[in-house]
């Protein structure tokens, strides 16, 4: 077992290329706004532009609240599940996985068609109704993740002895959920969390089809007019989600009551 | 709830005592009405409509139309692009997972791969778009280059980054590392004290290839296919930005439906959606089975 391993160096460079080589050509593109020099005028210009700034707003508000609507969502109900219904267990887990089965574009077809004009619960004729609707898709969307790292998180602390000794001391359902719950896996939402953002931030087919100012339609916009800074878009969007990964991978690993710091990582197996 | 009165008949209570009400499932209703709404609704209405003509009464038109010069080629062409892409990427991403895991390169170039992956899987939509545009597009880098250096001019030999080849490559972008990253517990999984028993009993390296690491990884490698065959089959907003929506896969078609009626009749609309939905359900009911029949071996 001594030879090189030719084939597998083969196999990860060319990998490595191909996964390399689209990154190093966007922020190529991305510094030449100027002929002849290297520049950073497409970023610069990216955030002098008011409209940049406004959608990335918009963007990041609707996903967060997104975030709050999917833990109010998951939480108690993941909560109760383990608790009190196991029975439940594998309907709320097929509810939730179902978002990566329906296409978002079909989602929102039936959005449209079933909160649109006509209908008893018209949400898209009015501008709160259709970020509510917004909103909402977005939390359908990341849904998946988010049940998965709070139950994952509720897997790693044991809810019954802490829900006894809760009503032991006199705490209301409510208050157990609030106070000793949600904090013991605070570390778990918020690893769903970014990982919903890093979705949402972007996402286009939803957003561009409820007519939202968001990024993901700003996003398609730039590309048809023009050259540089869509490069500077994707490269910082690629920066973006790789934030996102890295934070989701801290607090998913992340025990419960664990300082933020050290930052340096054990080593998991 | 029938167990409760089923229980209640059968034991003789006294008459004033307070029947027990079940009322946990009480702590899932949010949830479920939430998903009843914004999840079940809206595809059963999908669905309903994908049966009925305009007037409302029902009818196997649109299912039939589907098939017909109208919307077939999109689906053929869906069919064809996500298989393309799904092969591929099946195909490199499992021999990517055993070159870093089993090929004998050192560590970091592994947890190297395993980080890049996460982020690239996730790289998906209209940024990728971008990406390949300044690499593969008419000015991008990489074709640039092939052109003034070793003077290959890959759009005069009939490549385009805004055809079916283009998007395949686009696609595998996010597909290999996703295969990868699904291959890997396989790869784990791969003892190796089978392969000291098979050597021990005389097999060669492509003898234990052959008869026991290919049967057991092939479930993984079909199921994790037919995800990214999924995966593929729903990307819209990467073909959108990269396209302009000229290229008819389903899912543009269905977007281009919900902007403006393109099709002419609602209903046929969402038989479109309803063929969408079949064939994601289709490839992720059988890629749960595989995965099970895949973990049989890690137990």
């Amino acid at each position: 077992m001594t030879r090189f391993p030719y084939l597998a160096t083969a196999v990860a460079v060319v990998s490595a290329a191909f996964f390399l080589v689209p990154l190093a050509a966007t922020i190529n593109f991305s510094l030449r706004m100027k002929r002849g020099e290297i520049t950073l005028d497409a970023y610069r210009w990216l955030f002098r532009d008011d409209t940049f700034v406004s959608v990335l707003g918009f963007s990041a508000a609707a996903s967060l609240a997104a975030i709050v609507l999917g833990a109010v969502l998951v939480v108690p109900t993941a909560y109760w599940v383990r608790l009190k219904l196991p029975a439940m267990r594998p309907v709320t887990e097929f509810l939730s996985l179902m978002p990566l089965i329906i296409p978002p574009v079909v989602l929102v077809f039936g959005y449209v068609r079933i909160y649109g004009t006509s209908s008893v619960l018209p949400l898209t004729m009015s501008e709160a109704g259709t970020n509510l609707l917004l909103v909402i898709g977005y939390t359908v969307l990341s849904l998946p993740y988010m049940y998965r790292a709070v139950d994952n998180g509720m897997a790693a602390i044991d809810i019954t002895t802490l829900t006894e000794a809760a009503e032991s001391l006199g705490a209301s359902r409510l208050r157990t959920i609030a106070t000793v719950i949600f904090p013991n896996v605070r570390s778990a939402i918020v690893s769903g969390a970014f990982l919903t953002f890093s979705i949402s931030l972007g996402e286009f087919v939803i957003t561009s089809l409820l007519n939202r100012p968001a990024f993901g339609p700003y996003l398609v916009q730039m590309g048809q007019d023009y050259a540089y800074q869509p490069a500077a878009l994707a490269i910082m969007a690629f920066a973006f989600t790789w934030a996102c990964m890295a934070l989701m991978d801290f607090f998913a690993t992340r025990k419960p009551g664990q300082g933020i710091l050290p930052f340096i990582r054990r080593k998991t197996a | 709830m029938a167990d409760q009165s089923h229980q209640a008949a059968a034991l003789p209570l006294p008459a004033r005592a307070p029947r027990r009400v079940n009322l946990n499932w009480l702590g899932v209703a949010p949830f479920l009405l939430f998903t009843l709404l914004f999840l079940i609704f809206p595809i059963f209405y999908l669905v309903d409509g994908a049966f009925r003509t305009p007037e409302g009464a029902f009818t196997l038109d649109n299912m039939i139309a589907l098939t017909g010069p109208d919307i077939w080629p999109s689906y053929w062409l869906s069919i064809r692009l996500s298989f393309t892409s799904a092969l591929l990427g099946a195909l490199f991403g499992s021999l990517l997972a055993w070159a870093i895991h089993l090929g004998g390169l050192p560590g970091w170039v592994k947890r190297a791969f395993l980080t890049f992956a996460g982020v690239a899987s996730n790289f998906a939509g209209v940024p990728l778009a971008f990406a390949f545009i300044a690499t593969l597009g008419r000015l991008g880098l990489v074709t640039l280059i092939l052109r003034d250096v070793f003077g290959l001019d890959i759009y005069a030999q009939g490549f385009n980054l805004f055809s079916f080849w283009g998007l395949a490559i686009t696609y595998l972008y996010f597909q290999l590392p996703l295969m990868m990253l699904m291959m890997m517990p396989a790869m784990e999984g791969l003892r190796s004290e089978w392969r000291e028993a098979a050597e021990s009993l005389g097999a060669s390296a492509g003898q234990f290839w052959r008869m026991v690491a290919l049967p057991v990884l092939t479930p993984s490698v079909l199921g994790c296919f037919l995800l990214l065959f999924a995966n593929a089959f729903g990307t819209l907003a990467t073909v959108y930005a990269l396209t302009s929506a000229n290229f008819p896969v389903v899912p543009i078609v269905l977007f281009q439906q919900i902007r403006g009626n393109v099709l002419y009749n609602p209903n046929l609309g969402y038989a479109l959606a309803f063929g969408m939905v079949i064939i994601m359900a289709f490839s992720n009911t059988f890629y749960f089975l595989l995965r099970n029949r895949a973990e049989r071996w890690r137990r």
